[in-house]
């Protein structure tokens, strides 16, 4: 369970919008990435989890917003990104985890892949209320 | 609206991409080099992304569909550059870009054209590096 400080304001909000978007939210993660000394591969694998997010809330959400914070546990720092959209909401949970489930045109690797990029991951939605998924990668 | 460069040498198709992809722009590129290889007849294309530090599923798809539609246009690609820590990820995101011929620099990926290609003018290294 990811302790969601939402008192706490965000270090960067990103609008998601537009295609454009995508790219400035894989920008800003690669700053607080860098920022929280993730490995290169890390930085890499958090980076195109927040690619694949942002994407999905443009596409399935009709767009939102990312939150990004840098975390610390006391021993490691982190980069921790929420992804908020207002869109229908996913219904099957479990078959929108699933490798190769897709409801748009792409691979349906999106939400199921990002999972395995990022060391926590959560997910809160329900029909009709939209969509907020919080990733969290730790240095190592 | 930005566009990848292609350029023509011999007959081969090289893309060096040096921006960050947009998925629109990526879209582009797929549609510039079926144009492209029909217009010059190109039997190679090779595609270096040395410069981007992730491919995500929507660059990956692109990538595929673009060695897709060269194949059926009688040219092959090559996939060159790939960074490590990408390579990494893309396989634990779940993609292993089915159909994508990869190489591992510019030169492996002429040499591998060459010998797909025994008759094609398929530039060296020095020509595509320049002087």
């Amino acid at each position: 369970m990811i302790e969601a400080d939402r008192t706490r304001p965000a270090d960067g909000i990103v609008r998601i919008a537009g295609d454009q978007d995508i790219v400035r939210v894989r920008q800003a993660v690669r700053s607080a990435a860098v920022e929280a000394r993730l490995s290169l591969v890390d930085q890499t694998k958090v980076i195109t989890a927040a690619s694949e997010l942002a994407r999905n809330a443009l596409t399935h959400g009709g767009g939102g917003r990312a939150e990004l914070r840098g975390v610390s546990n006391g021993r490691r720092s982190g980069v921790r990104v929420e992804f908020v959209d207002q869109g229908p909401g996913i219904t099957d949970l479990d078959a929108a985890l699933t490798d190769g489930f897709t409801t748009g045109t792409g691979l349906g690797l999106g939400l199921s892949g990002a999972r395995r990029l990022v060391d926590e991951f959560e997910i809160e939605t329900a029909p009709g209320e939209g969509t907020r998924v919080t990733v969290v990668k730790w240095s190592r | 609206m930005e566009r990848v460069p292609v350029l023509n040498l011999g007959d081969v198709l090289l893309v060096s991409i040096q921006i960050d992809l947009s998925d629109e722009i990526a879209l582009r590129l797929q549609d510039d080099l079926a144009e492209r290889i029909v217009a010059t007849g190109a039997q190679g294309v090779i595609i270096d992304i040395t410069a981007l530090d992730i491919v995500d599923s929507f660059v990956g798809r692109t990538l595929s569909t673009i060695a897709g539609i060269s194949r059926v246009l009688d040219a092959d690609t090559v996939v060159v550059g790939m960074r490590p820590a990408v390579a990494i990820t893309l396989v634990e995101l779940g993609l292993s870009l089915p159909g994508v011929r990869t190489a591992l620099n510019v030169e492996q990926g002429l040499r591998r054209l060459q010998a797909a290609r025994p008759h094609a003018a398929v530039p060296t290294v020095e020509a595509v590096a320049g002087p």
